[in-house]
């Protein structure tokens, strides 16, 4: 028997602050899980294997941001691991609803769920994987979209860079034929201030985008506020429209921050 | 002078398919199990915190993000809460519609647990993707199942991982007659292959463990609880859902960063497809009762192992109620009713995958949310998966200690924990001193 049977990709997926609805994509891959998992070697994927493999990894997966210094020291670790590393989803990406406590006292937030905070560990901000290593690629969404998921696997794969779109919901609604919610019944959308990838869900079900897929490339989202305002939406509904899954992106946190009273 | 108690450590660093991350530790002296601690080392994400000053209409969307593989539960529990401090009840049509969205996704959490997550447990295999290599017709039956669950949280909430079509009062959009016929023929299939996994599973090798719990769910008059009811358990508890605050008290324990809820004055009790089961079995579908029998389940099942039996006969009931619900289907007229907001506190209960999950708000004349406090199942069983490890690990002392582990946290999957909602780092260490 000839061996020359290439070593297969080792894939691995990891898990910080975050709701598994990213890792849930992958399991979610139904049609395509198990020729996935003939294409790759699953070498560390806890959600759906007891089994582990040492790396070092071709790919790493990592969903979640990160809010502990247990998960600081973590993540650098993976990183070493790693030849390539992606971040899946809005926590990984700009550190997920959970970074709403970048903007308060977050020794105040534990005092209010825990009756002894004491026992809490915790960082005062959640931050994206971004800001403590270098990453490879990053996968926007909450949660990601599965077939950009599978663009994106493809592509580290084969070595070559994924081919995701930077552009805005706008342009996807414009090639679904969905009205626009906006112009034409008045509804708040973030559309055009929001990078494609969902296939433009919210106005294709009679609602405005609220941005789970976070700040397209150049947004203008200065524009949009005023549109908004034009809508009769005041300053602290503004604030609040831009701070929700991807509240830490820079673009939607400038937004916000620029009609905070 | 007494010789030291033998000392034997059993450690696994990381529990795997369970959803989230935690740890459980384990100490053995001599022949006694001396201490068991589920840690839940999941990074607090402060959900309670941050919806506060978030307007009313907002929770539906955020506390689906608590959790991806339940976020309907979160959604329904947010919208009986919200609706309840408004003094809005949603019927007809659209109370139908959130029913049968919740059954979508109880079939695709039921499916990912039965196949993906424990049934490779039973069967010796590290993960489905193993299992697999010997059997991959039954892992396809799987996947297969869970996809007909995701088709209709897409179809009706937009997308399976936090569905955007729910609001307050209702939808923004409803479905029409045929793209919720177009559901009936994956659903027909799944219904015939739920009944498959009911025998399938019926076969295992369950060790022989029983626990007298106490069993909490919801219970409604006429049908098995899913979106509403009252509260009620195996001891006789019959409460309404706004009065969940008097029978359950939260504390905090060092060794986890979820809170553990008891029973005032009774203590541990359990949450999820057995409670349900035990408390409603008079309510499931005659095909679900039967399915239920042949496996050879009572009126009540006390074994945690066989939960995966008690999921599997509530996929087959969940797939016909779906079927039953898409049946009678007319559109409504409007896809929500109208829920202004004013000053109330509302309490909300639905029935995850995982058991009970109750939400209350307080809220404002404007919609501003006041306060808020959300109970997962997780959390609300954590006492319970400590009782069981304590007794399973007492009675098998003697086990081989790479078994023994396994088992451990078979025992700990048995109840398909949802650490995210509740943990992290699902670890495992058995230390014997």
């Amino acid at each position: 028997m000839r061996r020359s049977r290439r070593r297969k990709p080792k894939l691995a997926v990891w898990k910080f602050a975050s709701c598994d609805g990213c890792q849930l994509t992958v399991l979610n891959l139904e049609d395509e899980l198990l020729a996935l998992a003939g294409a790759v070697e699953i070498a560390h994927f806890l959600e759906a294997s007891r089994a582990t493999v040492r790396g070092p990894y071709d790919v790493s997966l990592v969903e979640g941001s990160i809010t502990t210094p247990h998960d600081a020291r973590r993540i650098r670790r993976i990183r070493e691991r790693s030849r390539y590393l992606v971040t899946i989803g809005a926590c990984a990406t700009a550190g997920g609803i959970q970074a709403l406590r970048n903007f308060k006292d977050v020794r105040e937030f534990v005092s209010i769920v825990y009756a002894k905070p004491e026992y809490i560990e915790t960082l005062s901000q959640s931050t994206p994987i971004s800001n403590h290593v270098r990453v490879d690629f990053e996968l926007q969404g909450c949660p990601i979209d599965r077939r950009q998921l599978l663009e994106v696997l493809t592509a580290f794969l084969h070595g070559r860079r994924p081919n995701v779109p930077a552009h805005s919901v706008c342009m996807e609604c414009k090639r679904r034929g969905v009205v626009c919610v906006m112009v034409a019944r008045g509804v708040p959308c973030l559309g055009p201030v929001t990078q494609a990838g969902c296939g433009a869900l919210c106005p294709g079900h009679a609602r405005g985008c609220y941005g789970c897929f976070g700040p397209m490339e150049t947004p203008n989202t200065a524009s949009l506020a005023t549109w908004l305002g034009r809508l009769g939406m005041a300053d602290a509904s503004l604030v609040r429209v831009f701070r929700t899954f991807n509240a830490g992106a820079p673009a939607f946190r400038a937004a916000a921050e620029s009609h905070e009273s | 002078m007494n010789p030291e108690p033998s000392t034997k450590t059993i450690r696994v660093d990381a529990l795997a398919r369970v959803e989230g991350e935690g740890a459980m530790y384990v100490r053995v002296v001599g022949d006694r199990v001396a201490d068991v601690q589920l840690r839940i080392y999941e990074p607090p994400r402060f959900f309670e915190a941050l919806l506060r000053g978030r307007h009313f209409t907002e929770a539906v969307d955020i506390t689906a993000r608590i959790c991806g593989i339940c976020p309907v539960a979160y959604q329904m529990s947010a919208t009986n809460a919200m609706e309840d401090a408004c003094g809005v009840r949603v019927d007809g049509p659209l109370r139908d519609l959130r029913r049968l969205l919740y059954c979508g996704e109880w079939i695709q959490s039921h499916a990912l647990h039965v196949y993906l997550l424990h049934a490779p447990d039973f069967l010796g295999y590290e993960s489905a993707v193993h299992m697999a290599r010997d059997d991959a017709s039954t892992v396809r039956r799987g996947l297969r199942l869970k996809k007909a669950g995701n088709a209709v949280m897409t179809m009706l909430g937009g997308r399976e991982v936090h569905p955007i079509n729910v609001r307050l009062g209702g939808f923004y959009r409803v479905p029409t007659k045929s793209e919720m016929r177009a559901l009936a023929e994956p659903l027909k299939w799944a219904r015939d292959a739920a009944v498959e996994t009911v025998r399938w599973v019926a076969g295992f090798p369950f060790p022989d463990f029983e626990r007298d719990y106490e069993m909490v769910a919801l219970r409604h008059p006429d049908e098995y609880a899913i979106t509403e009811g009252r509260l009620a358990s195996t001891r006789g508890l019959d409460a309404a859902v706004r009065e969940f605050g008097d029978y359950v008290v939260e504390e905090q324990v060092p060794h986890s960063n979820a809170l553990h809820a008891t029973i005032r004055g009774r203590g541990p009790y359990l949450v999820g497809p057995m409670a349900r089961y035990a408390l409603n079995f008079d309510r499931l579908s005659p095909l679900a009762q039967e399915a239920a029998r042949e496996a050879g389940l009572g009126p009540v099942c006390r074994n945690p192992f066989q939960s995966i039996v008690v999921r599997a006969a509530e996929l087959v009931y969940a797939c016909d109620e779906a079927l039953r619900l898409i049946d009678r289907y007319e559109p409504p007229d409007r896809p929500a009713v109208d829920v202004p907001p004013r000053a109330a506190t509302g309490h909300g209960c639905t029935e995850a995958p995982r058991g009970i999950l109750y939400h209350r708000y307080t809220i404002d004349d404007a919609g501003t949310i006041l306060d808020a406090k959300i109970v997962p199942p997780t959390s609300q069983n954590q006492k319970s998966i400590e009782e069981d490890l304590r007794g399973f690990v007492q009675a098998r002392l003697d086990l081989p200690h790479d078994a023994l582990t396994w088992q451990c946290e078979q025992a700990v999957r048995n109840y398909d924990p949802c650490i995210s909602c509740a943990t992290h780092f699902l670890r495992v260490d058995v230390e014997r001193t």
